[in-house]
């Protein structure tokens, strides 16, 4: 991407899984609803059937990219929200269905923080919610035969990641989907498609699962836009409740331009998706070929098989990440250190401590994400500065 | 000059990177993470991180959250326990500026290729001749130069005090004229990791295993009375001490023995400090035997007059050597006048007769001579 700061050093945006930039065509088509169509989706005049047209058109859209009916997506204002929806949604309605007998909810040990977070205050805040998580191998690929000895008849929801956002391990969705149905076959099965749906066909890599979330700004969307697909027929409780938008899953008045900068951002990735992921894909390999044979003790978190084309993850020995994010951050390339907390510190990865990465080896991470605005450009500059930056920081 | 600035989120460093900003520097700020525990103020809350950051943000310059959690536990927190479960009294704002803020910030802005890391600390470090003096702040009153008294020279030709010149009227007057949101912001008080609902005592006991012990009286031996929890009780220390016709200060904490002495104010006082072998060091030239310098105790503490006796162990120079101290000097500091006893663990700060701004060095109190 050949942007410059002022004054400062060209910028290398290697961040894409934290936030990948708006595509122009997504700009373009939410324009007209951050200005002239204004009107209140749910009223009855012009102004009002103007932005109800957008918005239903943006929801079939939607639907039809993750082959879905199109009353079976409701839009929320982001992944945080569409997991906390899915978790606090089922087993809120699978509490009340069946009061006083246990409520189980399965994850991975390495889900994001809104699934996680939403588990653990979910068996806080509701009586007899129990959370089990479930372990991952080195790549972070999900224990299959741990999975199945969680499942029984107690277990309301199990949610597992289609990629995780740290290290880019893609998990085995249909295998997941199958074990649920013969061995727990009340329960439903979410998955956090937030960081796979920029790379790949979701309705094809997670066949079967009964909710997904999905975030507009992973894919060049906006931040603020998300939406989960609910199935027909899954029990859910809302957890806004008003004017009874979204078919009562998801009360308050919509963001049109929101739901539409979804849908441009989604058809845009669909569109481009097999070319894409050849192309990006092949410049992370280079990237990451480089760094391996440029720096000595660089570790890659997981094998590349199991990995988004866009996820380049390393451990640098002897180096630490807060120091190597600022070095590079001064050199104008952008890349993330891990997880924030509320005050803006790196929290040490929960991700890589499930995948048994010793702590003095996970404290030198870097996680490199490319997207549909890198270039080789991008990948050289790296090439050119990182080595040079853990040099540096090894002394 | 490129400046890493030590951001609390409080005034004083606030206006320390505005200065140097003014000044033409390259700055860069950083706020520490150093606690994850609950606190109500301090080093590293979110508000305070935040306030930082929008000091920063307004200053323009960038700003950045360093997570020393770890080292903070380990170096900082840890030992304070430690100390307790033993019976002495450290100061962790000591070990803090020791371990964290001169030592591993200091490091990681050198390896990230800062030439200064700057603090709010109200201190002044002046420069003489290519060696560096360690001065008190120009505030009397919010003088910090005791918490910063174990710095060496390597330290010191590193390191940037804007504020140091300044009294805390001024700091906050040019924050409020440069419209600081953390101009009015109160002074952080007390131990950071500990918050106001659970105090020292909650949070220790939190921590270790207490014990109850008898108080005797440290004259006689004659068992006076008892205290919930020895590790709890500081030399000095009079509230929750059996009082007799007059007021009894505990003047020994024997944690293994669960027991606590104690004599009346008369009795207490003590006329000799000694310090922990390997624990002392010197901002510049040492002091040496038969010198006299000016000791305090404490952060506020009164600055007595003293006669620096060393002996004992082999050199008796240059910046402090872990290990077990036994070869090194035995540091001991003679009153002029009886003085209130000191805890076994606080850092008793030297600072120069003749210059009495002037820090000499510091070293860890390892017990006192009563004179009773």
């Amino acid at each position: 991407m050949d942007r410059r700061t002022p004054g400062g050093p060209p910028l290398t945006y290697l961040d894409h899984a934290a936030s990948a930039p708006m595509r122009d065509e997504v700009v373009e088509a939410m324009a007209p609803f951050a200005a002239r169509v204004f009107g209140h989706p749910s009223g009855h005049h012009r102004q009002a059937r103007a932005a109800r047209q957008a918005l239903e058109d943006a929801r079939d859209r939607v639907a039809e990219l993750l082959e879905a009916a199109p009353r079976e997506v409701v839009f929320t204002c982001g992944g945080t929200e569409a997991d906390n929806l899915a978790v606090f949604g089922v087993l809120g309605a699978a509490v009340q269905r069946r009061p006083g007998d246990a409520t189980v909810v399965v994850s991975s040990s390495v889900e994001h923080a809104a699934v996680l977070e939403a588990c653990r205050a979910a068996s806080a805040r509701l009586h007899g919610v129990v959370h089990q998580r479930v372990g991952v191998d080195s790549h972070g690929v999900l224990d299959l035969s741990r999975l199945a000895q969680s499942l029984d008849d107690d277990v309301a929801l199990v949610t597992v990641m289609l990629a995780n956002n740290e290290v880019g391990t893609v998990q085995p969705l249909g295998d997941v989907v199958a074990l649920t149905r013969s061995l727990a076959p009340q329960a439903v099965v979410h998955t956090d498609a937030v960081q796979a749906a920029p790379w790949l066909d979701v309705a094809r890599a997670a066949p079967g699962v009964d909710l997904v979330s999905v975030s507009a700004h992973k894919l060049g969307g906006p931040k603020g836009a998300g939406a989960l697909v609910v199935r027909e027929g899954t029990e859910l409780e809302a957890l806004f409740v008003g004017g009874g938008q979204e078919r009562e899953r998801r009360a308050g008045t919509h963001d049109v331009a929101g739901a539409v900068g979804l849908a441009t951002a989604l058809a845009a990735v669909a569109r481009e998706r097999e070319s894409e992921s050849a192309r990006v894909g092949a410049l992370r390999d280079q990237l990451a070929d480089g760094l391996l044979h440029a720096v000595p003790a660089v570790t890659e978190a997981a094998d590349r098989k199991f990995v988004l084309p866009g996820h380049c993850h390393l451990c640098f020995a002897g180096v630490d990440r807060e120091e190597l994010v600022v070095l590079l951050d001064e050199a104008g390339i952008c890349v993330s250190g891990g997880a924030a907390c509320a005050s803006g510190a790196l929290e040490p990865s929960h991700v890589l401590a499930a995948m048994g990465v010793p702590a003095p080896i996970a404290s030198g991470s870097i996680r490199f994400s490319l997207g549909h605005t890198t270039t080789a450009d991008d990948v050289e500059r790296a090439l050119a500065v990182v080595p040079e930056a853990v040099a540096r920081l090894r002394g | 000059m490129r400046v890493l600035v030590a951001m609390s989120g409080g005034v004083d460093s606030s206006v320390a990177a505005a200065r140097l900003v003014a000044e033409g520097h390259e700055v860069v700020g950083a706020t520490l993470k150093l606690w994850g525990g609950p606190q109500s103020s301090g080093c590293c809350s979110v508000a305070d991180v935040d306030d930082a950051r929008r000091v920063a943000q307004q200053l323009g310059i960038p700003h950045h959250v360093f997570n020393l959690t770890e080292d903070f536990e380990r170096d900082v927190v840890d030992p304070y326990v430690v100390a307790h479960a033993e019976g002495r009294t450290p100061n962790p704002c000591i070990e803090c500026n020791r371990h964290i803020k001169f030592e591993r910030l200091l490091e990681r802005a050198r390896r990230l290729g800062f030439d200064r890391l700057a603090t709010g600390h109200h201190a002044q470090v002046r420069e003489r001749g290519g060696r560096f003096a360690l001065l008190r702040g120009a505030d009397a009153a919010k003088d910090q130069s005791y918490v910063l008294s174990m710095l060496g020279q390597s330290q010191l030709g590193a390191i940037v005090l804007p504020v140091g010149t300044m009294t805390k009227t001024q700091v906050r007057a040019e924050a409020a004229s440069l419209g600081l949101r953390t101009a009015a912001k109160p002074d952080s008080q007390d131990v950071c990791f500990i918050h106001d609902g659970e105090g020292r005592d909650g949070f220790l006991s939190s921590r270790l295993e207490l014990h109850g012990g008898e108080v005797v009286d440290d004259a006689s031996g004659v068992p006076l009375g008892a205290v919930d929890a020895v590790e709890l009780v500081t030399v000095g220390q009079r509230r929750g001490m059996p009082a007799g016709s007059t007021r009894r200060y505990a003047v020994a904490v024997d944690v293994r023995a669960r027991r606590v002495r104690v004599a009346d104010a008369a009795r207490a006082v003590v006329d000799e400090v000694s310090l922990v072998p390997g624990t002392v060091t010197w901002v510049d030239r040492p002091l040496a035997d038969g010198d006299e310098a000016v000791a305090q105790a404490s952060a506020h503490g009164r600055p007595a007059r003293c006669i620096v006796r060393v002996g004992g162990g082999g050199g008796g120079s240059g910046e402090p050597v872990a290990g077990t101290g036994e070869d090194r000097p035995v540091v001991v500091c003679r009153f002029h006048t009886p003085q209130r006893p000191v805890a076994p663990g606080q850092t008793l700060a030297f600072y120069d007769a003749a210059d009495p701004d002037a820090v000499r060095g510091a070293g860890i109190v390892a017990g006192c001579r009563r004179l009773g």
